[in-house]
């Protein structure tokens, strides 16, 4: 326990897991264990990182940079093999007038489109991510779960992101959450996977904190705010915390993990900010796709209209980009 | 016992039915037609206009979908709520422009009586501009009228009232949203008419009102991709011809400035509405 705040301690993420997961009160003892979070400064340090200014050529750079972060996304129930197509299609060039663009990071679906996915993204780089286990509520058994895991991964699915337990997270039977993701984890095989927190359903960023090194030590790849079915969804202090969370990880384990928020990511504005925030807390190390994704839809046409009104001098328009 | 402070007005920015402080911070000083200072007024930046075409964007389909008999009731309210403020408009007026307190009353009676004749156009103008097409064929063809979309206006310098809302009434009637950059000489009058419009029943963003120099806000709407018309009437001849370039890129719609001063107080005519209309034609099978 005490071995948490010893930053540097690189003891090894199996010794750590071995040691607190061994019983649920272990698990409670270690989790209660991490420093509280302070909620006021944490809501100032991200309004704070929230009013830098990026402008002319570095926002030209944080443009391209969070448009190959983005996980475009679709998630409804009304969604189809033709607008996953057309996503996809998107995904690959997101621009089709302007092929500087860069491709976006993956194509988020459901389990049943991932076949459709794969196939329309096939040798462009694009990586296909499927939401799994009962999304989005994560009501259902274990069996159910791991099945729809592996349906999912069987389709060819990339990366995975499933939801934790929040009702028993909440219950505090944090040994349930956590063989939950192991088990989840053995499912995936060689695809990575996404942990999401639903932190807009934790109620305090002590829990935030809690569940993010809960997931980090179960095994995840990547710890994600959100599914975006529930609001408040990505916010910055939200992503502060999980963004120290992995620093400290890091630090303490020699394990690197990734960080997707995910839902309310609407303007460009927004993404930069993530992106401050990023590099302000975790450092430039998470300034990749591979460690740090931006989950959302919207964002993407925002971020092409600030791109073409710095290539042309003038606003553009919705009329001008897909919709979806 | 001191004297009593007086409390001045904040004049600020009409955008998506609030009042927001110009992003850039910034404002200036209008004075009466004497030189004497009447108050600060925002000075809107090329940002203040986006977020203005934005809030018009988002007001169009809203405002152009309401029946044309609901859109002529919220402009008769506008004619209401102006009318219940005509001596607040009267003496800013007296002020802006120096005229006696009788030919201020009358302007704003002008301006209440304009508003009414445009509501009255709501749901006429079809009838005039639409028509039931003679084709060679067994077809009912129909042309019907649509509104353009969201038009930037350059609102005339003179005439801060009456010229105003002679702009701006006949663009919203037939459905379409609008930015108006006000009369830079004069812009009280407009921050107090978008009172009244935030207070008619009529939705945000259906009018978006800025103060400022037009000669730095209006070249950005002008070549703005999501505006779809100008109205140039209060541009100067050398604004005017900038704007019209840059309108190109998309094909805009443009009401270039009149070449000789406008007579706000005679019969509008029609023009300014038919400008800012689109024809749509339906070929329909004549059944037995």
């Amino acid at each position: 326990m005490d071995s948490f705040v010893r930053v540097g301690d690189a003891r090894g993420v199996s010794t750590l897991t071995t040691d607190v997961a061994s019983s649920n009160a272990a698990l409670r003892g270690f989790l209660h264990g991490l420093p509280g979070v302070d909620k006021v400064g944490a809501d100032a340090r991200a309004a704070m990182l929230g009013t830098r200014s990026i402008k002319t050529t570095a926002k030209r750079q944080a443009i391209d940079l969070a448009i190959s972060m983005v996980d475009l996304t679709t998630l409804e129930g009304a969604d189809t093999p033709g607008k996953v197509r057309a996503m996809c299609a998107k995904a690959v060039h997101p621009d089709p007038s302007n092929p500087d663009v860069p491709r976006v990071a993956a194509v988020c679906v459901y389990p049943d489109l991932v076949a459709e996915a794969v196939q329309a993204v096939r040798g462009s780089g694009v990586k296909v991510a499927s939401v799994a286990t009962a999304f989005p509520s994560g009501r259902s058994s274990l069996e159910v779960k791991v099945t729809d895991t592996a349906l999912a991964v069987a389709a060819g699915a990339d990366e995975v992101d499933m939801v934790i337990d929040r009702g028993a997270f909440l219950a505090g039977d944090y040994l349930k959450v956590f063989e939950e993701i192991v088990a989840i984890k053995a499912a995936c095989g060689s695809a990575h996977l996404k942990v999401i927190l639903e932190t807009g359903e934790l109620a305090t960023y002590d829990n935030v904190r809690r569940a993010s090194w809960l997931a980090m030590l179960a095994g995840g790849d990547f710890i994600k705010t959100s599914t975006g079915k529930v609001q408040p969804a990505a916010t910055l202090p939200v992503t502060l915390v999980m963004l120290e969370a992995v620093r400290d990880f890091l630090a303490t384990t020699g394990r690197k993990v990734g960080v997707k928020p995910a839902g309310g990511i609407r303007t460009t504005k927004d993404a930069i900010k993530m992106l401050v925030l990023v590099n302000e807390t975790a450092g430039d190390g998470w300034l990749h796709p591979d460690w740090f994704r931006l989950g959302a839809s919207s964002v993407l046409n925002d971020l092409l209209m600030q791109r073409q009104k710095q290539d042309t001098g003038r606003y553009s328009g919705p009329d001008y980009f897909t919709l979806d | 016992m001191s004297e009593r402070l007086s409390v001045r007005k904040t004049y600020k920015l009409f955008i998506g039915g609030a009042f927001p402080r110009s992003e850039s911070g910034r404002s200036y000083v209008v004075t009466s037609s004497k030189g004497d200072f009447l108050a600060n007024a925002s000075k809107a930046s090329r940002k203040d206009a986006r977020d203005a075409v934005v809030a018009a964007r988002k007001a169009f389909a809203g405002w152009s979908g309401a029946t044309a008999y609901n859109r002529g009731q919220v402009i008769y309210r506008i004619a209401e709520m102006l009318e219940s403020r005509r001596a607040q408009f009267a003496a800013e007026l007296v002020a802006a422009d120096g005229v006696s307190t009788k030919k201020a009353t009358e302007l704003v009676d002008a301006a209440v009586d304009r508003l009414v004749w445009y509501a009255g156009w709501s749901d006429k103008i079809g009838a005039i501009r639409g028509s039931a097409n003679p084709v060679a064929g067994p077809y009912f063809n129909l042309s019907s009228t649509e509104p353009t979309g969201v038009v930037a206006i350059v609102a005339p310098p003179m005439g801060p009232l009456l010229g105003l809302i002679s702009v701006i009434a006949p663009v919203i009637v037939t459905g379409n949203t609008c930015v108006v950059i006000a009369s830079e000489r004069a812009p009280l009058p407009s921050i107090t008419l978008s009172e009244v419009l935030a207070t008619s029943d009529l939705p945000g963003g259906v009018v978006n009102i800025l103060t400022g120099k037009p000669d730095e806000i209006a070249p950005w709407l002008a070549g703005h991709m999501d505006v779809n018309a100008l109205d140039l009437t209060g541009a100067s001849p050398e604004l005017a011809l900038t704007c019209e370039e840059l309108a190109a890129e998309n094909l805009k719609r443009v009401l270039r400035p009149p070449t000789d001063t406008i007579d706000w107080l005679a019969d509008p005519g029609t023009a300014r509405m038919t400008t800012f209309l689109e024809t749509k034609t339906v070929w329909h099978p004549i059944g037995v």
